[in-house]
């Protein structure tokens, strides 16, 4: 099995991306509210991993 | 003295209608959905679990044990367990071929161990959603 090295965004990118289609997929009724509300919860993975990184970074002076 | 108010309750569904559903979705990531003849969401979901999985093998993620002790030691490491389990033949193929990683210092580890945990939990949605399915709570 290849090791795997990625950075924290990178990881959580890919978290955010696998988590968001699963959630999407299972959470709707129609296809349009499924891409939708899997793009919306995408969305804001990335708003929560942009903002937190921020709000760290700025915390840490 | 008052009536009681009389409460309506639903028959449960059968088992024979939802239990092949779940044990498949619960075994194969999607599974249940390509039974119950939805192979697009089934696709989506295989996919997005098996590489969840694979990213958290590569990442060298460790594997939880059931442990006890404090409340916070069981909820995590027997949840965490219940998580890694969730993943079906995901993770009993990995066991049994002999992945054992320790649970090391790191970023890319500590990824690792929460990819392989995600996948499992991601699973439990899917196995939820083949049930609504099969009894026909959901389209």
């Amino acid at each position: 099995m290849p090791n795997m090295n990625l950075s924290h965004f990178e990881a959580a990118f890919l978290f955010a991306l696998f988590a968001s289609i699963v959630l999407g997929v299972v959470t709707k009724r129609s296809d349009r509210e499924r891409i939708r509300y899997g793009a919306r919860t995408f969305l804001y993975f990335m708003v929560a991993l942009v903002g937190l990184g921020w709000l760290m970074y700025l915390g840490h002076g | 003295m008052p009536e009681q108010p009389k409460i309506e309750t639903t028959p449960a569904p059968p088992l024979n209608a939802w239990a092949p559903a779940v044990a498949l979705a619960w075994l194969v990531p999607g599974g249940g959905h390509f039974l119950l003849k939805r192979p697009g969401r089934g696709a989506l979901i295989s996919v997005s679990v098996v590489i969840m999985f694979l990213f958290g093998l590569m990442m060298r993620g460790a594997m939880f044990q059931p442990q006890t002790g404090d409340i916070l030691t069981t909820v995590i490491y027997v949840g965490g367990f219940v998580g890694d389990l969730a993943s079906g033949l995901l993770y009993l193929l990995s066991v049994w071929l002999g992945y054992s990683q320790p649970d090391m210092a790191g970023h890319v580890h500590d990824y690792g161990t929460k990819f392989l945990v995600a996948a499992g939990i991601l699973n439990v949605l899917a196995m939820v959603d083949a049930y609504e399915i099969a009894t026909g709570k959901k389209d």
